[in-house]
This record gives structure tokens, C-alpha cells and sequence, in this order.
């Protein structure tokens, strides 16, 4: 008869195939990376290619990124909070629900190269837009829109960011009880302080959460930045995209200090998510 | 009609709008291709051209194998930490979540550095290996998708009386997995199967930078090379995402028909 302790390795194998999977294409290539960032190509240690990040090209692409980002995933949280809000409790009729969870399914993954391409049919310089709207008298770019900029980017990544908004953020809203409401109102709260002090403080750690995919999701995103501005617009991966390809030849090493620099990026940002999660969970106990 | 329905109607409207105006917009732009009315031709241009059945098929190719190999690591896996080791289940789920956190172009530039041909396993030395290595990349990418709904599925059965009741039976583990875990969570691994497909068929970076013709990159060729193409190309992705994601929703349909029945 086996025992416990000969028979817990074996339990062991059963996740081997994943975690050697995981660990060849995930974690190894990922530790890779975060190792040639602080190599010479000899492979002694440096920090040189990390002070090399402090170039203006590299410092001023990576704070249109976080602003980018950050922007689109403020304006994604919040119109698709006022969406599903809108669709789970301020009395939309029910019918809507299921096509607007299915819409934003597949809204979610109409991202990278067609997006753009949409965007730029419709609000292009030829776009059907902006010749209806010149037809009318507004002048678009005229007026100093123009869709290959920072603004521009950021609606057309607020385009998948609301979809992936609803879809976390319907669970999160059903879960809020009537009785919660019900009780506020016998109290004699107003809806606006049942709001800020009953549904936000629950709804707040999904919240954070969200906020921190969606600007997880809009820092990686190239495809459709690349479709749409081609290389004129100077955010982290393309940056990154063109010392890999090698059009940026003068320090190899300096795209492993880029590469670094973002998931030292994503994962601050998740961190922060994670600490702020855990104060307001502490907060909602007592 | 009160303050909140008013809202609730305009803040929905302003979305709707949203979404829907650049759909038209590129359906028109994309039927603009003949002077003065509208045609198909965009469309059959690019049906005609040779580059993008080359590439279409290559990538549904590569995103078979995905599903594939995704739902035989995934599978296993999900069931196992489930019905073994359920200490682990935060650790496995943080590392299926990484994908979503570590940017893909990290993880690509990473295989350049890790799978070159100097390297103890240089897949990237010839054009196969760098489809295996791609393909692997596509599970990785798509595993906070496929562990997910697979995990899900579970869930909503007993997987541990199924396993008793087949252990008893005399089944092998592969039996089991095979026989009995996959056709009671088949409608999860296809919906997973489904999403995987989607980010498979339009994905960009990791291929554009192994440098395989797939059909992502075909479509950023496209959109700086052609006028009217582009918008015939975004218009046919919608559907197919659309397909894809519709085909989810009639399985999971289909399932819960199946269930009330019992």
C-alpha cells in the first residue's frame, strides 16, 4: 500500500505536460527577455541598457503609450459601466440583454488591423463621416481632427475597450441585490448616495480590476496602431516592433531593456490593482 | 419617462451609434471601388487574389492545431488541478492569466532570443519549426481564453463521483479524460475552440515577426497597398469574428436544450 508521501510526486505529473508547456513558452522566453536587459552581449552584467531607455525617443514613446492607455481604458470603463448599467438595472427592456452580451463579444474581439481599417473608412480623410458631416458644414479636419493622432488612437481602442467593459462588468452588476437598494430607500437615501455609498465601495475592486485589463490590453495592442498610423505614431511596441525588425540598428540590447520596460509597466499596473483591491476589500469589512 | 430611464436610453444610444456608424462606414467604403455606384468589385478582387487564399488558409490551418494542441494541454490540466490538486488552482490560473498581463510581442521577441538557431532547440532554423513554434504561441495567447472556458464546464459537472463511477468501471486514465471528461465539457472546449479561432485568424505580431505568411500580416500588406481592398478585408474579419462568436452562443444554446431534457 503506497503513502501519502510517495504518493503526492505523483499527483505532481498530472500538471507536468502544462507547466513544461508554460514554462518553455511562456515563463523561460519572458525571463529571457527580463535577463538580456541587464547583459552586455557578452553577458556580463550591466545596467547600461536600462540608463539607455532615458533617451527622449524611448522616454517620450513610452508616456504616449501610458497615457494612451490610460485615457482609453478611463473613457472604455466608463461608458461601459453606463452601458451595462444601463441594460441591467436603470429599466431597459430585458430583450436587449442577450444581443448586447453577444454584440460585445464579438465587438471585444473585432480589435487589431480590420478595426483600423473600419475607422479609417469611416473617418479618414475620405472617410463617409467626415465627407457627410463636410457635406453639412462641419468641417472635420478643418477644425484640427485628425484620426492618425493620440485622440484619434484612443477612439478607435475605446472601441474594443467598452465591449470588455460590459462583459466583466454585467456579473459584477447582477450580483448587486435589490434588497441592498430597497433598504437604502427606506432609509432615505437619495439614488445617487445609494450610488456612492452602498454599490460603488462592492462594484469598486471589479472596477480597479477591469481598469487594470483594459490598460494591460490597450499597452500591448500594435496591430491596430500600426494599420493605422503605419509608423508615425511613436508608442512602445512599435518602437519595439522596429529594433526588433532591425531598422533601429544601433544597440541590440536596447530592445530587451524596451521589452523590460513593459512588463515592469503591466505589472505595476496590476500591482497597484492588487494593493488597491485589498484596501478596499479591508475597508468594506469594517 | 424618468431621469434615469432618460439617461439609461441616451447612454445606450451614444454606444449603439458608436459601434455601429464605423461598421457602415466600412461596409460603404468597401462597395465605393467603381466610380459613381456601388459594386462588389473590392470583394472580388480580393477573392481573386492568390495572397489572400495563400494566407486565409494558412492561418485556419495554424489555428486548428491551436485548438488542438490548446484543448490537449488545457483539458488534462483543468480536470486534473480540479480533481488532484486543488492547492494548486490559484498558481495554474495566475499562469494561464499571464498572457493577458505580459504584452505578445514580449513573449515573441523572447522566442526569437530563446529558439534562434544557435540555440538548444532552433525551431526557428527552419520554416517548420517556426510554424511549431508560432502555433505554441497561439495556445499561449489564447490560453487565458480556452483554461477558462474549459474550467467553466467543469464546474457545472461532477468530476469526481464521473471519475469514481469509471475508475470502478475499470477505466484507464486516458479512458477517462477521453470518454468520459470530454463529451460532458465538449460544449466548453468548442466555445474556447471558438475565441481561440478568432484571435488566431486576424492575429499580427507574433507572426509578422517569425515571419510566417499568415493572414494577419497580409492584411497590414493590404491596408497600405490598396485603396478599396482594406475595407472588403475588415467587413469579411467581422463576419468571420462574427461566425465564430455566433457559433458560441448556438452551442451553448444547443447545450442547456440538451440539459433541461435530463
Amino acid at each position: 500500500m503506497p503513502t501519502p508521501s510517495r504518493r503526492l510526486p505523483l499527483n505532481w505529473l498530472g500538471i507536468l505536460p502544462f507547466m513544461l508547456f508554460a514554462l518553455l513558452f511562456l515563463l523561460l522566453p519572458t525571463l529571457n527577455i527580463v535577463l538580456g536587459a541587464f547583459q552586455t552581449p557578452d553577458g556580463d552584467f550591466t545596467l547600461n541598457n536600462l540608463v539607455n531607455l532615458g533617451q527622449p525617443r524611448i522616454i517620450g514613446a513610452f508616456w504616449v503609450s501610458i497615457k494612451l492607455s490610460f485615457a482609453s481604458a478611463v473613457v472604455g470603463c466608463v461608458l461601459g459601466f453606463g452601458m451595462a448599467a444601463a441594460v441591467t438595472m436603470a429599466g431597459l427592456p430585458a430583450w436587449l440583454r442577450g444581443p448586447l452580451l453577444t454584440f460585445s463579444g464579438v465587438a471585444s474581439n473585432f480589435a487589431g488591423v480590420p478595426l483600423a481599417f473600419a475607422f479609417i473608412a469611416t473617418l479618414g480623410r475620405v472617410g463617409i463621416l467626415t465627407v457627410l458631416l463636410k457635406y453639412i458644414g462641419i468641417d472635420l479636419y478643418g477644425a484640427g481632427f485628425n484620426l492618425i493622432s493620440f485622440w484619434g488612437l484612443v477612439l478607435v481602442y475605446t472601441y474594443f475597450q467598452i465591449p470588455l467593459m460590459v462583459l466583466i462588468i454585467v456579473p459584477a452588476l447582477d450580483g448587486l441585490k435589490q434588497e441592498w437598494r430597497e433598504a437604502a430607500e427606506i432609509l432615505g437615501a437619495t439614488g445617487l448616495q445609494y450610488w456612492r455609498i452602498v454599490a460603488f465601495p462592492i462594484l469598486l475592486p471589479a472596477l480597479l480590476g477591469t481598469m487594470a485589463l483594459l490598460f494591460a490590453s490597450a499597452f500591448g495592442a500594435i496591430a491596430t496602431a500600426t494599420a493605422l498610423t503605419g509608423s508615425q505614431l511613436s508608442i512602445v511596441p512599435i518602437v519595439l516592433f522596429n529594433q526588433i525588425r532591425g531598422d533601429v540598428l544601433q544597440d541590440p540590447q536596447l530592445g530587451y531593456a524596451i521589452a523590460f520596460g513593459m512588463i515592469v509597466v503591466t505589472a505595476v499596473t496590476n500591482f497597484l490593482y492588487l494593493f488597491l483591491r485589498g484596501r478596499s476589500e479591508r475597508w468594506m469589512k469594517s | 419617462m424618468t431621469l434615469g430611464k432618460f439617461w439609461a436610453w441616451s447612454t445606450f444610444a451614444l454606444c449603439l451609434t458608436f459601434f455601429i456608424v464605423p461598421l457602415l462606414g466600412m461596409t460603404e467604403f468597401s462597395l465605393r471601388m467603381r466610380r459613381g455606384v456601388y459594386s462588389f468589385d473590392a470583394y472580388a478582387s480580393v477573392l481573386n487574389d492568390p495572397q489572400f487564399w495563400q494566407t486565409f488558409s494558412y492561418s485556419i490551418v495554424l489555428s486548428l492545431f491551436t485548438i488542438l494542441l490548446g484543448s490537449l494541454i488545457v483539458v488534462p490540466t483543468a480536470y486534473w488541478v480540479r480533481l488532484k490538486l486543488p492547492k494548486l488552482r490559484p498558481l495554474v490560473e495566475f499562469i494561464t492569466l499571464l498572457p493577458l498581463v505580459i504584452p505578445s510581442i514580449v513573449i515573441v521577441f523572447g522566442y526569437i532570443r530563446m529558439y534562434n538557431t544557435s540555440s538548444f532547440l532552433p525551431l526557428l532554423g527552419t520554416s517548420l519549426g517556426t510554424d511549431v513554434l508560432l502555433t505554441c504561441g497561439y495556445v499561449i495567447i489564447a490560453l487565458p481564453f480556452m483554461y477558462r472556458a474549459v474550467d467553466t464546464g467543469l464546474r457545472a459537472i461532477d468530476i469526481a463521483t464521473l471519475t469514481e463511477a469509471a475508475q470502478s468501471l475499470g477505466a484507464s486514465w486516458f479512458t477517462i479524460i477521453a470518454r468520459v471528461i470530454l463529451p460532458n465539457v465538449l460544449v466548453a472546449v468548442l466555445s474556447g475552440a471558438f475565441i481561440t479561432f478568432a484571435i488566431v485568424i486576424g492575429e499580427y505580431v507574433l507572426a509578422a515577426l517569425l515571419d510566417r505568411p499568415a493572414f494577419g500580416p497580409y492584411l497590414v500588406w493590404s491596408g497600405s497597398n490598396k485603396a478599396y481592398e482594406p475595407s472588403a478585408l475588415a467587413v469579411i474579419s467581422f463576419a468571420i469574428t462574427w461566425g465564430a462568436l455566433g457559433l458560441i452562443q448556438l452551442v451553448s444554446r444547443f447545450n442547456k436544450h440538451t440539459k433541461a431534457q435530463h
